[in-house]
């Protein structure tokens, strides 16, 4: 069966980004773009499933600017097959982003798309349970284990509290959590074979897709800072502090 | 303008992360009505309509409903979602896997995590891992919501008398069924609700030298947490891991042992009231959102504070 793997590109884990001083956004020029974390456990997943057997070809797909390309490309140096780009300079949300998939997904006719469970920079969590709705299928979200057994696949989420084991019948989507797998390393063998990989671009008017965004960011600030701290030299001094002066215990 | 709650509890009782939730709702200044649905939740539906400031509590009870399947329960908020003007869920795991399924069959953009109300458009939410806040304005003439429960006080669960009102319960979509679910047994407060939490990092070794804390946590009747390093080392369940992937908490107290912090972490539990930090080394990120900082080997650290206390 052929599965779908979205991926974004997002500001690299461990930038610490800063705010711009007009307040506008975060400040993004010059700072070194990834794949999003959860994106690359999806890729990792949906090899893994090839190479088990279930699964005969991967499709990565990544909506944005054309840069995006970069995160398709280790997608494709992981594992995918080829590559499709939703091309546009339109900040895209969730909704937006869940449209296109969904065209897309009309298009590819997959069985089963797997998304991260929120990317890195915006926070949402929505994404994949917004596709879901759209298509009409089934949803397994946070994702720590999966197998596929014929026309079904069992998904065992992370829920508050412990795991819950879903079994959804297929064509369904799901979205990892951090435990599902340790992503590999793309080799450089991989990295140049994956140049020569398959990658088409679409616009979302080619999807017949309006992007326009429905949330409008009014301004965006630091977090209250906390502030500093002391160091207090042995035990005694923290529970001295702690009843006497926090009066949290 | 009326508002709708959708009740986190497990058939039996409310849970508190409702309780923020209402507090998140009342300040939309509106009528506020309530959804209970799962499965034999009539005490559940009970407690819901004593919760104060609640004027409607609608109770969906049935099979479908049973385990909390998005499928289902979306369908099911759906069937009421006309009358509503903002439609809010916990940001629980429930809450986060529901509300983005119902804002897509709506045709609106959801919010997610919002920390603060400005208007009845407009709310505040982390972003980058609570390294930004950004304040959004919604077009959409409906708001579909989750709520950070930590972010807002929880309303009182009594002094409420809200009227019942059954709803006809959705047939069950066929697409999704459910095995099973193992809960994790513990006797301590629930990480979310505890008012102080010792949280175990990379540096306590291993699973054996995790309980080091335990003592501890008894003597303070806290809650116990773990950054991913310690859950992803085997130290502990996940389900303990507090930070931007985890539990999002704000107890009154967290006692950081162990744990370097890294902004993931951060994100979780930086606004506690009150943050000690226990570490080794001196230069660890966690002293710099620390209100008192101690350099010292949790080994000895911690078992001197136990005695202490």
């Amino acid at each position: 069966m052929k599965v779908l793997v979205p991926v974004k590109r997002v500001v690299d884990y461990n930038v610490k980004v800063r705010v711009k001083s007009d307040q506008t956004d975060v400040d993004i020029a010059n700072v070194k773009m990834s794949m999003n974390p959860f994106d690359e456990i999806a890729v990792e997943e949906a090899t893994r499933l090839k190479e088990k057997g279930t699964v005969t070809e991967i499709v990565a797909v990544s909506c944005g600017v054309t840069q995006c390309q970069e995160q398709i490309r280790s997608a494709m140096a992981i594992g995918a097959d080829r590559g499709v780009l939703v091309e546009t300079d339109v900040a895209l949300q969730p909704l937006a982003v869940a449209k296109l998939l969904k065209a897309v997904a009309d298009k590819e006719q997959p069985q089963l798309i797997i998304l991260g469970k929120q990317a890195i920079d915006d926070d949402s969590n929505q994404t994949g349970q917004m596709l879901a709705a759209l298509l009409g299928w089934p949803q397994a979200t946070f994702a720590s284990k999966v197998e596929v057994e014929g026309d079904h696949v069992k998904v065992t989420r992370e829920i508050d509290g412990g795991l819950e084991t879903l079994s959804l019948k297929l064509p369904a989507i799901i979205t990892t959590d951090l435990r599902l797998n340790e992503p590999r390393y793309a080799t450089l063998p991989k990295i140049m074979q994956a140049k020569k990989k398959q990658l088409d671009t679409f616009k979302p008017e080619d999807l017949g897709v309006d992007v326009t965004p429905r949330l409008t960011v009014v301004k965006v600030a630091e977090p209250a800072a906390r502030k500093a701290g002391i160091k207090v030299p042995d035990v005694a001094a923290l529970v001295d502090k702690l009843k006497n002066e926090a009066k949290v215990i | 303008m009326t508002v709708l709650v959708i009740a986190e509890h497990d058939n039996n009782s409310i849970k508190s992360a409702t309780l923020n939730t209402v507090a998140a709702a009342s300040k939309l200044g509106a009528d506020i009505h309530v959804l209970v649905a799962g499965k034999d939740v009539s005490s559940a539906a009970g407690q819901a309509a004593q919760i104060a400031g609640v004027s409607k509590v609608l109770v969906a009870d049935g099979d479908a409903l049973a385990n909390d399947l998005a499928e289902n329960l979306a369908e099911q908020v759906l069937q009421v979602a006309g009358n509503y003007s903002h439609i809010l869920f916990p940001a629980t795991a429930s809450g986060k896997n529901t509300a983005p399924r119902v804002a897509a069959k709506l045709d609106v953009a959801q919010i997610s995590e919002i920390t603060a109300i400005i208007d009845a458009d407009t709310f505040e939410r982390p972003i980058y891992a609570g390294n930004a806040i950004a304040t959004v304005k919604s077009a959409d003439a409906k708001k579909v919501i989750t709520v950070r429960t930590t972010a807002f006080d929880a309303v009182a669960n009594t002094g409420g008398s809200a009227a019942q009102e059954s709803l006809a319960v959705v047939a069950d979509s066929g697409l999704s069924t459910f095995v099973g679910r193992e809960i994790a047994k513990s006797a301590r407060p629930e990480l979310t609700a505890a008012s102080v939490i010792v949280s175990g990092g990379r540096g306590l070794g291993s699973a054996e030298n995790f309980k080091i804390l335990d003592g501890l946590a008894d003597k303070l009747g806290a809650a116990v947490g773990a950054s991913r390093a310690a859950v992803d080392a085997g130290y502990a369940p996940n389900d303990l891991q507090v930070g931007q992937t985890g539990k999002v908490v704000a107890p009154q107290l967290y006692i950081a042992v162990g744990i370097s912090g890294a902004i993931q972490h951060l994100a979780g539990m930086k606004d506690s009231k009150v943050i000690v930090a226990i570490n080794k080394d001196p230069e660890a990120p966690i002293f710099g959102v620390a209100d008192y900082g101690l350099v010292a080997d949790l080994f000895t650290a911690v078992p001197e504070l136990e005695k202490s206390i």
